[in-house]
């Protein structure tokens, strides 16, 4: 099952250019609701102007602190919310405001794999019908046909045949997880959301999945946008990386690009923050101050001014834009003009 | 069990042979099984291990804190500082715990009482161990909270605990487990609810506290990362037993049982390009299912051998004072290390 990586730098360049994903100036506010006529007295802001594209074949990781609105992007992009303004830009085509059959269309070529592996399985489904539910609900297949593609499932994800039988109750964390994953693929989509899909695991388990994605990706030519609040985890999984703050994108770059030379000082303070396996690296912390502000009432100008060990007068006013500032590295900071 | 020192070194937390069982229809299963350790004041001691392998069962033992009827300390000592906790009333237990040894929680949500103030519940430590006045109380602590790094303390102790954020409620939790300056502090995931950065500011609070305080404090946590910045030894478990138990230098670079290898390896690394992570195959046995002879962990072991599922390993230690419990090395001498 296990195919040599080769790796996908190496492709041709003109599949690397094309975008699978284009996001343009996308916002999902939530209304909050208010006095005894519950009316809308003001909103959260939770995704507030983001734009970028994911390349067909590409992972793109979305990483940041919770209530940064990394799950909100997913979820808007899948359309299991609705956006507010901007445009999500699908295979050539916008699909923003799509509705009714048109939507449906597209949901075959996106699924999701989400965070909590114990509640988004039903506990009263037969494990091999959760997995073929999808796939009864949008192609003709006969019964023989259709259990058969479930058992190949079953097997790609690394499950025994006889989990077909089975309920959820009866597998481990990680185990639910390829379940998750299996119904995710049923249908060979095109993009897969992965929200939080390992934080619920043990490292051990953690690691289990996270190859078997890899693996996946590789034989299925899958693209994923891998949403994780832990960077060492969407450094492993991702070729370009995006770190989000208080609803903005504040920096995107390839990974190593990221990693090396973080430009954003909310970026370098992330990654200074994780704790490293290695005793004998002492390094430097950045500790912030404070917590992550209220997404009702962001703060004015840079949402991350009022932590920023580096802030200046300009950055109290202005909130600044998403620029390249090296190539293929885009940050949004009034620090490189 | 280890033959040890000759030398007399001073010991705040010694626990032997503990065995910590619960009850499930009617028979007991050993949660925790013959796990012994000593802890030195002033030492911070991490615990790591998959979920499951019993590292919040044996600190609930050491503060006697298990589940009533369910679970119990079946035998084994716990002393600390000289006292036999395993023997002690609730009443003796009372005015140790919280004054001597207190503990802090993972979920700093479920851990405060949502209708007191934060003032009320750190006061409700200081009155239980202290002869203090109100006034002297709430001034003690105002300044408690100032020592934990909150702002505005003088504001946030007539709060209630919905109104902080994750990463003050836990600031909150630690002001009210160092009120009255414990020796040994056992944090049981004190960060894995929290973000990050608000993660890397609690284990800087926690190292301040323990020098200044020279307190000593158990960490278990499941984050090699976490241990590798903070601890100074590290006890690995596995499946209710300490499979290993060295200093933090020689367990990350010179790991002796597979288990550790291959949880060291399993993790992601910020500065390495890795094609592929190292996994374990299957899962921690459930207490139902635990193995009765040989290694527990032989059934998930690349390297086992025959004699693994046969022969029980001893915790035994080398020349370096570096523990292991692996049948591999109890013949031979130390190999090179296996990764």
């Amino acid at each position: 099952m296990r195919n040599i990586t080769v790796h996908r730098n190496n492709e041709t360049p003109s599949s690397q250019n094309e975008n699978l994903l284009q996001i343009q100036n996308l916002k999902t506010y939530y209304p909050v609701k208010g006095g005894i006529f519950k009316r809308t007295v003001g909103h959260v802001r939770a995704v507030d102007d983001i734009s970028f594209e994911i390349k067909k074949g590409e992972t793109l990781g979305l990483v940041g602190e919770s209530g940064c609105g990394k799950s909100t992007a997913g979820r808007t992009i899948l359309r299991l919310l609705k956006p507010t303004a901007g445009k999500i830009i699908f295979d050539g085509k916008d699909i923003t405001w799509l509705s009714g059959k048109s939507l449906r269309e597209i949901r075959k070529d996106m699924q999701m794999v989400f965070q909590d592996p114990y509640a988004s399985l039903n506990p009263m489904q037969m494990v091999g019908d959760i997995i073929a539910e999808p796939i009864y609900n949008f192609m003709k297949k006969s019964k023989v046909e259709l259990k058969k593609e479930v058992m190949d499932l079953l097997e790609k994800v690394g499950l025994p045949q006889d989990a077909y039988y089975k309920y959820a109750h009866e597998f481990s964390g990680g185990q639910r997880q390829r379940i998750g994953i299996a119904r995710a693929l049923a249908l060979r989509p095109k993009l897969i959301i992965a929200d939080e899909p390992v934080s619920a695991l043990d490292v051990s388990v953690q690691s289990q999945v996270l190859n078997l994605l890899k693996d996946l990706q590789e034989e299925f030519d899958l693209t994923f946008l891998f949403i994780a609040h832990d960077l060492s985890v969407v450094k492993y999984m991702s070729d370009r990386i995006g770190v989000m703050y208080l609803g903005s994108m504040v920096e995107i770059a390839e990974k190593n690009s990221l990693y090396l030379q973080p430009m954003h000082p909310y970026t370098q303070a992330l990654i200074s923050a994780i704790p490293t396996p290695d005793p004998r690296r002492k390094k430097e912390r950045i500790i912030l101050k404070g917590d992550v502000p209220n997404p009702i009432n962001p703060p004015s100008g840079c949402p991350f001014h009022p932590r920023c060990p580096v802030a200046m007068e300009e950055c109290l006013n202005s909130k600044p834009a998403l620029r390249e500032v090296k190539p293929n590295h885009r940050v949004a900071c009034h620090l490189y003009p | 069990m280890s033959v040890k020192n000759s030398f007399k070194e001073e010991i705040l937390l010694e626990v032997k042979n503990l065995q910590t069982a619960f009850e499930i229809d009617g028979t007991y299963y050993n949660a925790v099984d013959n796990v012994s350790f000593k802890v030195k004041p002033g030492q911070i001691v991490g615990v790591v291990g998959e979920s499951g392998c019993g590292k919040s069962v044996m600190s609930l033992s050491i503060m006697q804190l298990l589940p009533k009827g369910i679970g119990k300390v079946k035998s084994g000592e716990i002393i600390f500082d000289g006292f036999h906790l395993e023997n002690m009333s609730e009443s003796q237990m009372n005015k140790i715990r919280g004054k001597d040894v207190s503990m802090i929680f993972q979920e700093p949500m479920t851990s405060l009482n949502p209708v007191f103030t934060i003032g009320y519940q750190l006061q409700e430590v200081l009155f239980n161990h202290m002869k203090i006045s109100k006034k002297e109380a709430r001034q003690k602590s105002i300044a408690l909270l100032k020592s934990v790094g909150i702002s505005r303390p003088e504001k946030i102790v007539d709060e209630y605990p919905h109104q902080l954020s994750g990463g003050m409620r836990q600031r909150v939790m630690i002001a009210i487990a160092i009120a009255c300056q414990p020796k040994l502090l056992i944090a049981d995931e004190p960060t894995t609810a929290l973000d990050v950065t608000v993660q890397a500011q609690i284990l800087e609070l926690l190292k301040k506290i323990q020098k200044v305080n020279d307190m000593a404090i158990i960490l278990i946590t499941h984050d090699l990362g976490v241990v590798a910045e903070m601890c100074d030894e590290v006890m690995v478990m596995y499946a209710g037993k300490i499979v290993e138990r060295t200093n933090v230098d020689s367990l990350f670079y010179n790991p002796k049982h597979p288990y550790t290898s291959l949880l060291l390896g399993a993790i992601p690394k910020m500065d390495q390009e890795e094609e592929r992570l190292s996994s374990i195959q299957g899962m921690v046995p459930s207490l139902i299912n635990m193995p009765t002879s040989g290694c527990r962990f032989a059934n998930r072991c690349p390297m086992a051998m025959p004699e693994c599922s046969t022969t029980t390993p001893l915790l035994a230690e080398n020349e370096e004072g570096h523990e292991v419990a692996c049948l591999q090395y109890e013949t031979s001498k130390p190999r090179e290390e296996v990764r």
